[in-house]
């Protein structure tokens, strides 16, 4: 069975015209996150969003500046950095802040651990060491709006998330007590010591992700497209060898063609078998993916089936 | 193995829809289905699910655990808050919004009911409509949702029996009507077995209409938005500095309704001043005309003193800006609503102070008329008279979702208390039938 998949924003000569006055799927997305980001920078104070360089921070930032435009990006952006991160990402990410004339806050986990107030967990990986770096950061920064990446069709515990999550000082989320979310009418109010997590890609799901970035011709890091890398299988997923994961005995190395779906703590992400070397081959490989991208790549999710719940409630995205 | 996944293109349209129904009518369940047989569950997603059913020594996988994502509600067996779900076929991408069926939570019917485009009710074939069937009924015309579907679920437990269907389908047709809502349509379905969900049953030949899918593909998605005067609430205004943009003062927001075009007679509300648009801007340049719902970037000709929570709009068909409001409220909160409380009111990008005069009654969802009140409690619908600290260019609530729509907020606490609509949509609807909308084809 062919696939064929447009990724164009604009209607193609080939086909019927879209009606007139009609937006789109992905052009009523993309209105629905500017209007977000506009009734963020005007209701809250001090603003932050969280820009790793991975695609959806990527994606949140390239909407932030159509919000904007043309005027400036009106907030900084915050990197809290797990110190597993791959160097071209950080690049990425550096090139990216500079190109937009930002500042770039970073909140460093190893800072902790060299401090003592954070230990290296026994399997290595540093994505639940977030947390605390990230609320002292909104702390001490006094920042009262974070807007971050998140999208509901990620996992299971965030498809009940708010587009405005309200945390309190400990940055912790209740299920069981959101404001209830109206029309498109967002209730920003908190007390002092809290803060409102923002997440203007709620209603986007991967591909729409994918599809928006091939539309907008939007710049990633290498990584999100296939090239020869040395890998080792673990956990049924193929984890790049470098300095925080090694292969075990019994975990042959291999050189292999991949693609990372996403990019985060080297230690944990996984890499999946690709030859996808373009954004629209991309599109058409997540398209045709039986796989979630966490399911695919992220083992820090596999540990229970509440695992994600509980690291909200603790205040970690 | 399961066949290729549906594919979205660039020209899909975007439907948001929320689900409702009594408890145990199986909405979990359908909402699965949906997922599932529109080939939107991932391999790892089903894994999961299927490994915790046969944990609980279930027989078959049960799809509601799809959507059930909370451990409170996995132990429990129900679902708490509403749940966005995702799917999309060649067609359409679709935003389902999952809603409990409680009654201790008609607060979140009412949430997702608010941008839903279609509300998909579920009841069961052996029993019928019931008091909570009418309340989401109520709700639905309340929020004024285009468009309802009836599934009648578990229709394989009455024998795929037509008289059946055929009895329940009418008996709810009269009650929605009976609501004020133009637009109901009937499906016999099974959730469970898959029955008329995205393929059509052969079980039940006696029914030749589309699957719930297909009907939810097929369903007109967006009111035409010329059917609305021009309004855009102001979100910011952008005043960049530097060479290039010196003199630059753009009035950013999303339009809320209607149509603008270069050229076009605007008034700005609350103040009256009156100008010209003279150009509509996007970061992916300029436009020469713009629609509900585009977030652009207004510049006028004239240099009016225009502020965030402003209204921009059409100078021939401008509302009144007024500082008393006769509105229904849905009650959000624990704490009583009783005259004399003083709140926030937030509607479109203003904020402002108000104070509740008067609690006029409140709205008895059982015979949808309104009953002598003087105050509401958690879940209630009522009606109330306000007044405000500064004025509000509101419009009634049956003429404009956008332009009617209001939250009022606990100004110390910040809470949302209650959901608002100006005017009164309930009884409006009933008493002038719906205006036939006019939507984009």
């Amino acid at each position: 069975m062919s696939v064929t998949v447009t990724t164009d924003l604009r209607p193609d000569p080939g086909e019927a015209a879209p009606p007139a006055r009609r937006l789109t799927q992905l052009q009523a997305l993309e209105s629905e996150a500017i209007h977000i980001f506009r009734e963020v920078s005007a209701e809250f104070e001090r603003p932050v969003l969280l820009f790793s360089g991975g695609k959806d921070s990527v994606v949140m930032l390239h909407l932030a500046v159509k919000a904007f435009w043309p005027a400036p990006v009106p907030f900084p952006v915050l990197h809290v950095d797990t110190g597993h991160n791959f160097p071209e990402v950080l690049a990425f990410r550096d090139a990216t802040v500079a190109r937009l004339g930002l500042r770039l806050e970073v909140a460093r986990v190893q800072d902790y651990l060299d401090a003592g107030s954070l230990r290296e967990r026994a399997d290595g990986t540093r994505n639940q060491l977030q947390t605390l770096p990230l609320l002292d950061a909104i702390t001490g920064h006094r920042f009262d709006a974070v807007f971050g990446g998140g999208r509901r069709d990620e996992e299971k515990a965030r498809a009940k998330e708010r587009i405005y999550s309200l945390r309190d000082e400990f940055g912790q989320w209740d299920p069981r007590n959101q404001r209830p979310e109206l029309w498109n009418l967002y209730n920003g109010r908190h007390g002092v010591g809290e803060h409102v997590r923002v997440f203007p890609l709620s209603n986007w799901t991967e591909l729409d992700i994918w599809r928006y970035i091939a539309a907008e011709a939007i710049e990633l890091p290498g990584l999100y497209y296939a090239h020869e890398r040395q890998v080792f299988g673990r956990d049924g997923m193929w984890v790049g060898v470098g300095p925080y994961s090694q292969p075990r005995r019994g975990e042959p190395v291999e050189t292999r063609r991949v693609r990372y779906r996403t990019v985060g703590d080297m230690s944990c992400t996984g890499a999946v078998d690709s030859s996808a070397a373009g954004v629209d081959d991309v599109v058409l490989e997540v398209a045709a993916s039986r796989l979630t991208e966490r399911g695919a790549t992220r083992a820090d999710d596999r540990v229970s089936e509440a695992a994600m719940e509980d690291r909200k409630k603790e205040g970690y995205f | 193995m399961p066949a290729q996944p549906t594919r979205t293109f660039a020209h899909a349209s975007l439907l948001r829809l929320a689900t409702a129904g009594s408890v145990d009518d199986g909405k979990s369940t359908l909402v699965g289905r949906l997922l599932y047989d529109s080939k939107s569950v991932l391999t790892d997603q089903l894994d999961a699910v299927e490994r915790v059913s046969r944990d609980r020594g279930l027989e078959q996988t049960d799809l509601a655990l799809l959507t059930d994502g909370l451990r409170a509600e996995r132990e429990q067996g129900i679902t708490i808050d509403v749940a966005y779900r995702y799917f999309a076929t060649a067609r359409r991408s679709f935003i389902l919004a999952d809603c409990p069926g409680h009654v201790q939570y008609t607060r979140n019917t009412v949430t997702g009911a608010s941008t839903a485009d279609v509300v998909v009710l579920l009841i069961d074939a052996r029993k019928g409509t019931l008091e909570q069937t009418r309340r989401h009924l109520a709700v639905a015309s309340l929020l004024r949702v285009p468009h309802v579907v009836v599934a009648v679920n578990k229709i394989d437990l009455v024998g795929f029996d037509e008289a059946v269907y055929a009895r329940l389908a009418a008996e709810v047709v009269a009650v929605a009507t009976g609501l004020g809502l133009a637009d109901v349509r009937t499906i016999p379905v099974s959730a469970l077995a898959g029955d008329n969900v995205v393929d059509r049953s052969a079980r039940t030949p006696w029914y030749d209409g589309p699957s719930l899918l297909e009907l939810l593909e097929e369903i007109p998605a967006a009111l035409d938005p010329a059917a609305e005067a021009f309004r855009l609430p102001v979100q910011i205004v952008l005043r960049p500095q530097g060479e290039t943009f010196r003199d630059y003062r753009g009035y950013a927001g999303q339009i809320a309704a209607g149509v603008v075009a270069v050229g076009d007679p605007v008034v700005v509300l609350p103040s009256g001043r009156t100008s010209t648009v003279v150009g509509i801007d996007t970061a992916d340049g300029e436009l020469v005309e713009a629609f509900a719902p585009q977030s652009v970037t207004l510049r006028l000709a004239d240099d009016v003193d225009i502020a965030r929570g402003d209204l921009i709009a059409a100078a021939a068909d401008a509302p009144t800006p007024t500082q008393d409001l006769d509105a229904t409220v849905c009650w959000l909160s624990d704490r009583a609503l009783l005259p004399g409380t003083r709140v926030l009111l937030k509607h479109t990008t203003r904020t402002v102070t108000a104070v509740v005069r008067d609690v006029v009654g409140r709205l008895d969802l059982d015979s949808a008329e309104i009953v002598p009140a003087d105050q509401l409690g958690l879940n209630d619908i009522g009606q109330v008279r306000l007044r405000l600290a500064a004025p509000v260019a509101a419009q009634e609530y049956v003429a404009s979702r956008r332009m009617g729509a209001f939250l009022l907020v606990d100004a110390h606490d910040g809470a949302t208390l209650a959901a608002g609509m100006v005017g009164e949509p309930l009884a409006e609807a009933r008493c002038s039938g719906r205006r036939p909308a006019q939507y984009v084809i």
